[in-house]
C-alpha cells in the first residue's frame, strides 16, 4: 500500500446546535487503500462522510480530500470523488447506456471518453447485450454492480460507498467486493461503510466510531488482537455497546 | 392446528409487456408459537408473501390460511388477529409515541392497559419519551414503537417484514432478544431478513431466492443437509490465495468468508489433499476444517 495520503482529517468536528455529531476525529487514508468506516447507527458516520465529500461544512478542525481543502475547495472535492449510496441511485427509466452517459456527462467527460469506456465497462460487467435495456429490468445484483461502475466511471481518486451491499444476495455480495478489490488495485481509494462484519475483514484498515469519536482504528487483525476476540463482529460489539448516545 | 399454511402461492406483477414473477408456487407451514424466518436477499419475494398473508394483496394462484382462516374469504377476521410491522416505518410521524399506541389499541377495540403486560418489556424502554412525536424518534426507538403498536391488540400471528434491515449489529442483537421473549407468550412470529446470520436465531427457516423456496428446515437441519466438507484457509495475500483455490480440481467452490476463504471440498477430495496442493505454492498459509453455516448453504442452493 502507498504512503500518499488522499484523505487527512485533524480534529474534524461537526455540531448541530448543542449536539456534537462528529467529535474531533483525526485519521489518514492512503492511496489505494480499502478503508472500512464502521459505527453503530447514530455514531456520526453519515455526517463525517458528508463533510469529507464536500456536502457539509465542518464546525471546526481540518480536513483535505484528494488534495483539496474541505472548507475552501469543496466543489473541487466533488469532482474528484465518486459516491454510491445504499439506496439504488441510478435512473430506473433510463437505459444502462443512458445512465452511464448522464453521470459521466455530469463529471464533464468527453463523448469520446464516454463512448470508449462504456464498451469496456459493459464488457467487464457482462452487460454488453443489455446496454439498451432499461435499468429497471435488471436484477438487483446487477444494478448494484452497475451503480458501482458508474460511481468510478469518471476515474475519481476516491470512491465513497455507503452500505453498498445491504440486502444483496451472498454471491453478488462477494462479486461486488471483487470489484472493490480491482478498483483499489487500480489505485482508487475505497472508503466504505457496512453492517456486515465479515466485510470488515476485507478492508485494509477499519475505523469504528462510537458517539461521534473514532474509538479504534487499525487493521482487522490488530483490532482483534487488541480486544482479545476472534472476530470483527466481537470487536464491534465490544466497542459499540459502550455507546451512550441513543441509536439511530 | 397450524398457524400459517401456504399452498402453492404465485404472484406476478406488471402488464402483458413486462411481467415480474415475485412468487412461484411457494408452499410451507408454520406451527403455533413458532419463530419462523424467511431468509433471502432484496427482490426474493419476501414482502409480497407477507402482504398476501396479511390480506393486503391477492395472489394469482394458490391458497393460504392464517389461524385456519382463508386469506381471501376471511380477510376481515384475519386482520383482527394478525400484527404486521411493514419494512418501512408506517406509524403517524406527527402523533406522539403514546398517541400512536392509543390509536392502534382503539382501532382494535382494546386499550393499552388491557395488554400492557405483553408490550411492557419493549414499550418501557421508550415510555420516558411518550410525549415525543414519532417522527422525532431515533431509528431504534421507532422500531420499538412500531413493534409495540403491532402487538397492542394481542395478535395470534405477528408478521415482521425486515425489522433489522439497515440496523447496526448491536441493535440487531437487541431486537432478536426481544423476539425470543415474545415467543414465550406463544405468539407465532414470521420474520423476514436479508441477513443470513439471523437464521440461526429462528426455530425454522425458509431460504428464498427469486420467488422460490430453496430449502425449509430447522437452521441445524439446513446446515446438516449441506453434506460437504469446508476448509477455512488464509494467507497474507488473500487475493492470490483465492485465485489458487479457484484453479484446483479438488474443490466444488471457493469464496471469501470474512477473515478466511471457504474452500468447499468435492466429495472425493480431502483436506489433506488441499493442504498438499497449497504447499506447492511456497507461501505460508493456515488451513483448518470448519462447519458450514447458513450462508454457505444459501450459496450452494443458489447454484443448483
Amino acid at each position: 500500500m502507498s504512503t500518499d495520503k488522499v484523505i487527512t482529517a485533524e480534529q474534524l468536528t461537526k455540531r448541530f446546535g448543542d449536539f456534537t455529531a462528529v467529535d474531533a476525529i483525526s485519521f489518514n487514508v492512503y492511496k489505494g487503500e480499502i478503508f472500512g468506516f464502521l459505527g453503530a447507527n447514530g455514531a456520526g458516520k453519515t455526517t463525517a462522510m458528508r463533510m469529507l465529500s464536500g456536502l457539509s461544512m465542518p464546525t471546526s478542525g481540518k480536513a483535505s480530500v484528494a488534495g483539496f481543502d474541505v472548507y475552501k475547495e469543496n466543489e473541487k472535492i466533488k469532482q474528484n470523488i465518486g459516491y454510491m449510496s445504499q439506496k439504488f441511485s441510478l435512473y430506473e427509466d433510463l437505459t444502462v447506456k443512458e445512465n452511464i452517459r448522464f453521470y459521466a456527462g455530469i463529471y464533464g467527460k468527453s463523448d469520446q471518453f464516454i463512448k470508449e469506456k462504456t464498451s469496456v465497462v459493459l464488457e467487464q460487467l457482462h452487460l454488453t447485450a443489455e446496454g439498451n435495456k432499461l435499468v429497471k429490468s435488471l436484477p438487483l445484483g446487477w444494478k448494484q454492480k452497475l451503480a458501482f461502475s458508474v460511481a468510478i466511471f469518471h476515474e475519481p481518486q476516491i470512491v465513497f460507498l455507503d452500505e453498498p451491499t445491504g440486502g444483496v444476495d451472498p454471491v453478488t455480495r462477494r462479486e461486488f467486493w471483487n470489484m472493490i478489490y480491482l478498483a483499489a488495485e487500480a489505485g482508487i481509494t475505497v472508503f466504505v461503510t457496512t453492517h456486515y462484519m465479515d466485510e470488515a475483514e476485507y478492508c485494509n484498515r477499519v475505523s469504528i466510531m462510537v458517539d461521534g469519536r473514532i474509538d479504534a482504528l487499525d487493521t482487522p487483525e490488530k483490532l482483534k488482537k487488541t480486544y482479545g476476540v476472534a472476530t470483527m463482529d466481537d470487536v464491534f460489539l465490544k466497542l459499540a455497546r459502550k455507546a451512550v448516545r441513543s441509536a439511530d | 392446528m397450524k398457524s400459517v399454511v401456504v399452498n402453492n402461492i404465485s404472484k406476478r406483477y406488471g402488464s402483458k409487456k413486462v411481467v415480474t414473477t415475485a412468487l412461484q408456487g411457494i408452499s410451507f407451514e408454520v406451527d403455533k408459537g413458532e419463530l419462523f424466518g424467511i431468509i433471502g436477499p432484496d427482490g426474493a419475494g419476501k414482502t409480497s408473501l407477507f402482504r398476501i398473508l396479511t390480506t393486503l394483496l391477492l395472489a394469482e394462484e394458490g391458497t393460504a390460511t392464517v389461524d385456519g382462516l382463508d386469506v381471501v374469504k376471511d380477510y376481515k377476521a384475519i386482520r383482527q388477529r394478525v400484527g404486521y410491522m411493514p419494512g418501512r416505518f408506517s406509524l403517524y410521524q406527527d402523533l406522539t409515541v403514546k398517541e400512536n399506541l392509543d390509536f392502534f389499541a382503539t382501532i382494535f377495540n382494546t386499550s393499552v392497559e388491557e395488554n400492557y403486560d405483553l408490550i411492557k418489556d419493549i414499550y418501557s424502554q421508550i415510555e420516558p419519551f411518550k410525549d415525543r412525536k414519532a417522527g422525532k424518534l431515533s431509528g431504534g426507538m421507532k422500531q420499538k414503537l412500531a413493534l409495540s403498536c403491532a402487538l397492542i391488540h394481542r395478535p395470534s400471528v405477528l408478521f415482521l417484514d425486515e425489522p433489522t434491515t439497515g440496523v447496526d449489529a448491536v441493535s440487531r442483537k437487541e431486537f432478536w432478544e426481544m423476539l425470543r421473549k415474545l415467543k414465550e407468550q406463544e405468539i407465532t412470529i414470521l420474520v423476514s431478513t436479508p441477513y443470513m446470520d439471523e437464521a440461526s436465531l429462528c426455530d425454522k427457516v425458509a431460504l428464498i431466492q427469486s420467488g422460490k423456496i430453496l430449502s425449509i428446515d430447522t437452521p441445524e437441519g439446513v446446515v446438516k443437509s449441506f453434506g460437504k466438507k469446508i476448509m477455512a484457509v488464509k494467507s497474507s495475500n488473500m487475493l492470490h490465495l483465492l485465485a489458487d483455490l479457484k484453479r484446483t480440481e479438488l474443490l466444488e467452490d471457493a469464496y471469501p468468508f470474512g477473515e478466511y476463504h471457504h474452500a468447499v471440498l468435492k466429495n472425493e477430495s480431502s483436506g489433506q489433499e488441499l493442504k498438499n496442493y497449497l504447499q506447492q505454492k511456497e507461501y505460508p498459509f493456515e488451513i483448518k476444517e470448519t462447519e458450514p453455516n447458513i450462508e454457505d448453504c444459501f450459496m450452494a442452493l443458489m447454484k443448483n
